[in-house]
C-alpha cells in the first residue's frame, strides 16, 4: 500500500488521497491552496476598494456595497488567507525541522484543516445568499447586531467554524513541538521558526477562546434574542469590543511571530552565519507574546476607559516596540559580516525589514492616547496595519514560500520571476500605503464610501489606487512563477540553499514517513554541524527500524460538513422553522462522525524494515 | 503488521497504561492545553456575566430567585462525582476494569443527577419568575454561563456513557486506557468550573 502511493496515480485518486490525507505535508499544500484562493479573492476585494477611491464622489460601487466588501477584505485577509498560509508553513516545515515523522495529532490536522475550509465556503456563500456582512471585520455592537439580512450571520458561523480549525491547529503544534523533537533536539537547539510556531500557538491557544465566546453572544443576540448587547435590557456593547480585541490583539502576533521566524531562518541561511543573538530572539519572541496579551483596550482609546486604564495600556504597548527592536538589531547583526546571497526569499526579507520598522514606529504614534485621539478611524491607522500586515506577515509568506517550496513541491521557484514580482510588489506597497499616513492626518476617515473634491485628497488616493494595481501585478507573476515552476522548473536537490537546519537533510519533497531513521542533533543548526564538524549527513539516532504511520481518514471532511450545513440551519432558522432540520441534520452528522471516530479502532500501520530497506536501493 | 497487538492486548500493563505509549502521552499533553483554551473560554463568560448581573431591566434579581439549598445538593453531587473518577482512575491504574467501569458508572449518574436538577432549576425560573434567556441583559448572561456549564457536563456524560459500551466487553489496553483518563481530566475540570459557577453565581448573587 505504501510503496503504490509513491507511483503515479489517477486524478480521482489523487483527489481522494487529498480529501482523506492526514499527512502534514499534504496538509500543508491543502493550506497553501486554500489560503491562496483567499488570497486572492480578498485581493479583489482590495482592488474594488482602491478603484471606489480612485477619484473623489465615485459610483463605481454603491454604498452598501462598499461596506460589504471592505467587511470581507479585512476578514477574509486575516482568517481565510494570511492564517491559514501561515499554518500552511507551519505543517511544512515544523515536523521537519524538529526530526518528527508528523505532528502528534494528524487526524486533529486534517480536522483542523477542513473545518477552516468549510467555514471560509460557508462565510463567502453570502456573497450568493442577500449579500456579504456589512459591519466592519471587527462587527462592532450594535451595528453587527442591528444590521439588516443574514450577512452578520454568516459572519458569526463561518467564523466560529473556521476559528475551531485553528484551535485544534494551535493545540497539535504545542503537543508536536514538546513530545516529537527528534533525539538531541532540546528546547534551545530548535529553529527560530519552530519557536515562533510554539509561542504563536500559544497565543491562538488563549486568544481564539475569547472570540468563540464573543460570537457566541453575538449570535444568541442576533439568532435567538438575547439581550448581551440590547441596551434597553440592560445589555452593554463595550463587552463585545473587549471580548473582539482580548482575541484580536493577541491575534496580530500570531500574524506577525511566525514569520519573525521564518525571516530569521532565512536571513542566518543566506548569511551563511549562525543567528545573531539566538538565545535573546527567543526570549523577544515570548516576551512579545506575553506583552501582547496586555494591551487589547489600545484599540479602545476613545471609547471612554478613563485616563488611568488608557495610561496603562498605552505604557504596555509601548513597552512591546523592547523585543520588537531587539529583533530588528539582531537580524541586522546576523547579517553583518555574512557571505550574502541575494535571492527571492532574501530579497523579501529584506524588503521586510524598513517596512516593518516604518509600522512599528507608527505604532509608537498610535500608540499614543492623546495623539490616538486624532489618528483614530483614519487612514493613518490603515497606513499603520497595512505596513506592520503586509510590509511583515504578506513579505514573510512570500519570502517563506521562496524559501521551503522546493521542500513543499520538489521544484526551485523561477528567481527572474521572483524578482519581478517582489519588486513590483514592494514599489506598488509603498506607493499604496505610504501616502496613507498623510491622507489620515489631512483627516480623511476610514470606511467612508466617497470623499469630497478639492479637500486635498484627489492626488494622494489617486497614487494610492496606482500602487494597488503595481501589487497585483506583482501577486499575479507570483502565482504565475508558482505554476510555471511546477511544470517546467528546476527540480529540487535535497539541499537547494546550502541549508542549516533538519528539513534539508532529506529529500525534496520528503518521502512520506519524513526521515528513515531519526536524525541526532548535535547542536544548533544540527545540519550545518555536521557540514562544518562532520561528514555533512545527520548521524541516525535509531537503527532503521519499523515506522508506524497514521491511517487515512474520511471523517474530518465528513465532521466539518456537517457543521457547515448546521452554520446554514442556524443562519436560516430565523425565517423558517423548517431549517431546524438542517440545523439538527448537520450537528447530528457531526456527531456521528466523532462517535464512528471514537468507537472505531485506528491504530495505523507498520512500514516494514524490509520495504524501507527496498526503496533505499531504488 | 501485527505490531499493533501488544497494543490491543498487551502481556502486562504498565504502572501507567494511560502515558505508556507516545500516543498516550500525546493525548494528556494535549487534554491539558485544551483545558487551558477553555479556562479562557469561561473566563469570557464569567466577565461577561460578571458586568451584566445587576442589568435586570426590571425583572427579578438574583437575590429573588436564587435558592443555596438545590444548589449546594448539585455541588456536592458534582465535587462527589470527581471524587469517584478518582477511583476509576485508581482502578485503571491497578488494571481492575470491572471495579473501574463500577466508579465510572458511579460518576456518570451522578453527572446526570446533577443535570436533571439543573433541568428543574432552570424550569423553575422560567415558569415561576417569567426568568428567561431573553427577559433581560442578565438573564441572557446567566443561562448562557449556567448553560455552557450545563452543556459541558452533558458532553461529558456522553463520552463516558460512549466510552463505557465501547470498551464494556474488552478490557482494559493501552489503546483505550489514555481515553478513560482524557475523560476522567476533563470531568475534573467541569467540576473546578462549576466550584467558580456557585461562588461567582450563586454565593455572591445571594450575599454579594
Amino acid at each position: 500500500m505504501s510503496i503504490a502511493a509513491t507511483q503515479k496515480q489517477g486524478f480521482g485518486a489523487v483527489i481522494w488521497d487529498y480529501l482523506t490525507t492526514v499527512d502534514h505535508k499534504k496538509i500543508a499544500h491543502l493550506y497553501t491552496f486554500g489560503g491562496g484562493f483567499f488570497f486572492i479573492l480578498g485581493g479583489i476585494e482590495a482592488l474594488i476598494i482602491r478603484i471606489q477611491l480612485i477619484k473623489p464622489e465615485n459610483d463605481f460601487v454603491s454604498a452598501g456595497f462598499y461596506n460589504e466588501v471592505i467587511t470581507m477584505h479585512g476578514t477574509t485577509m486575516i482568517f481565510l488567507a494570511a492564517m491559514p498560509l501561515l499554518l500552511g508553513l507551519m505543517n511544512a516545515a515544523v515536523p521537519l525541522q524538529i526530526g518528527a515523522r508528523d505532528v502528534a495529532f494528524p487526524f486533529l490536522n486534517s480536522l483542523g484543516f477542513w473545518l477552516f475550509m468549510f467555514g471560509g465556503i460557508l462565510l463567502n456563500c453570502s456573497w450568493f445568499l442577500g449579500g456579504a456582512p456589512d459591519a466592519g471585520w471587527t462587527s462592532y455592537a450594535p451595528l453587527s447586531t442591528t444590521s439588516p439580512g443574514h450577512g452578520v450571520d454568516f459572519y458569526v458561523m463561518g467564523l466560529q467554524i473556521a476559528g475551531a480549525g485553528t484551535l485544534i491547529g494551535g493545540i497539535n503544534f504545542l503537543v508536536t513541538i514538546i513530545n516529537m523533537r527528534a533525539p538531541g533536539m532540546t528546547y534551545m537547539r530548535m529553529p527560530l521558526f519552530t519557536w515562533a510556531t510554539f509561542v504563536t500557538s500559544i497565543l491562538i491557544l488563549f486568544a481564539f477562546p475569547a472570540l468563540t465566546i464573543g460570537l457566541f453572544l453575538l449570535m444568541f443576540d442576533r439568532m435567538f434574542d438575547s439581550a448581551f448587547f440590547d441596551v434597553t435590557l440592560g445589555g452593554n456593547t463595550i463587552i463585545w469590543q473587549h471580548l473582539f480585541w482580548i482575541f484580536g490583539h493577541p491575534e496580530v502576533y500570531i500574524l506577525i511571530l511566525p514569520v519573525f521566524g521564518l525571516f530569521s531562518d532565512i536571513f542566518s541561511t543566506f548569511s551563511k552565519k549562525r543567528l545573531f543573538g539566538y538565545t535573546a530572539m527567543v526570549f523577544a519572541t515570548m516576551l512579545i507574546a506575553f506583552l501582547g496579551f496586555m494591551v487589547w483596550a489600545h484599540h479602545m482609546f476613545t471609547v471612554g476607559l478613563g485616563p488611568v486604564a488608557n495610561t496603562i495600556f498605552s505604557i504596555a504597548t509601548m513597552a512591546i516596540a523592547v523585543p520588537t527592536g531587539i529583533k530588528i538589531f539582531n537580524w541586522l547583526a546576523t547579517m553583518w559580516g555574512g557571505s550574502i546571497t541575494i535571492n527571492s526569499a532574501m530579497l523579501w526579507s529584506l524588503g521586510f525589514i524598513p517596512s516593518f520598522t516604518v509600522g512599528g514606529m507608527t505604532g509608537v504614534m498610535v500608540a499614543t492616547v492623546a495623539a490616538d485621539y486624532q489618528y483614530h478611524d483614519t487612514y493613518f491607522v490603515i497606513a499603520h496595519f497595512h505596513y506592520v500586515i503586509v510590509g511583515g506577515t504578506v513579505f514573510g509568506i512570500f519570502a517563506g514560500f521562496h524559501y521551503w517550496w522546493p521542500k513543499m513541491f520538489g521544484r526551485i521557484l523561477n528567481e527572474t520571476m521572483g524578482k519581478i514580482a517582489f519588486w513590483t510588489f514592494f514599489i506598488g506597497f509603498h506607493l499604496t500605503f505610504f501616502i496613507q499616513h498623510f491622507l489620515g492626518l489631512m483627516g480623511m476617515p476610514r470606511r467612508y464610501w466617497v470623499f469630497l473634491e478639492d479637500q486635498n485628497l484627489d492626488l494622494g488616493n489617486f497614487i494610492s489606487t496606482i500602487g494597488a494595481f503595481f501589487m497585483a501585478i506583482g501577486v499575479i507573476v507570483f502565482f504565475i512563477n508558482a505554476i510555471y515552476s511546477q511544470v517546467k522548473g528546476e527540480k529540487a536537490p535535497a539541499d537547494p540553499w546550502d541549508g542549516r537546519t533538519l528539513e534539508w537533510s532529506i529529500p525534496s519533497p520528503p518521502p512520506y514517513y519524513n526521515f528513515k531513521q531519526l536524525p541526532l542533533t548535535r547542536g544548533l543548526d544540527p545540519l550545518w554541524v555536521e557540514k562544518t564538524e562532520g561528514n555533512g549527513k545527520m548521524t541516525p539516532a535509531e537503527p532503521l527500524g519499523e515506522i508506524h504511520m497514521p491511517n487515512n481518514s474520511f471523517i474530518p471532511f465528513v465532521m466539518s460538513l456537517g457543521l457547515f450545513i448546521a452554520g446554514f440551519g442556524f443562519i436560516y432558522q430565523t425565517d423558517n422553522n423548517a431549517w431546524f432540520i438542517a440545523l439538527f441534520g448537520g450537528m447530528a452528522i457531526a456527531l456521528g462522525a466523532m462517535i464512528v471516530r471514537s468507537v472505531k479502532d485506528d491504530l495505523g500501520y507498520h512500514i516494514s524494515k524490509e520495504e524501507l530497506e527496498r526503496e533505499a536501493d531504488e | 503488521m501485527m505490531s499493533n497487538d501488544h497494543i490491543l492486548n498487551p502481556e502486562t500493563m504498565p504502572q501507567s497504561p494511560e502515558k505508556a505509549t507516545l500516543e498516550g502521552k500525546n493525548k494528556f499533553l494535549g487534554l491539558w492545553f485544551f483545558l487551558g483554551g477553555e479556562t479562557v473560554l469561561f473566563a469570557s463568560l464569567f466577565g461577561t456575566y460578571l458586568s451584566l448581573k445587576n442589568s435586570t431591566a426590571g425583572g427579578p434579581t438574583s437575590e429573588e430567585l436564587f435558592g443555596l439549598e438545590l444548589v449546594f445538593i448539585m455541588t456536592i453531587m458534582l465535587l462527589t462525582s470527581s471524587l469517584t473518577s478518582v477511583y476509576a482512575m485508581y482502578h485503571m491504574k491497578n488494571n481492575d476494569f470491572k471495579k473501574m467501569q463500577l466508579w465510572l458508572g458511579i460518576t456518570g449518574l451522578l453527572g446526570i443527577g446533577f443535570l436533571a436538577m439543573e433541568i428543574y432549576e432552570f424550569a423553575h425560573y422560567i415558569t415561576e419568575y417569567g426568568f428567561t434567556f431573553r427577559s433581560s441583559a442578565f438573564g441572557s448572561a446567566f443561562y448562557t454561563l449556567v448553560g455552557f456549564h450545563g452543556g459541558h457536563v452533558t458532553f461529558g456524560i456522553l463520552w463516558l456513557i460512549t466510552l463505557m459500551i465501547r470498551n464494556a466487553k474488552r478490557g482494559l489496553n493501552l489503546y483505550n486506557a489514555p481515553k478513560f483518563n482524557t475523560f476522567s481530566l476533563y470531568w475534573h475540570f467541569i467540576d473546578v468550573v462549576w466550584v467558580f459557577v456557585f461562588t461567582v453565581v450563586y454565593l455572591m448573587g445571594k450575599v454579594g
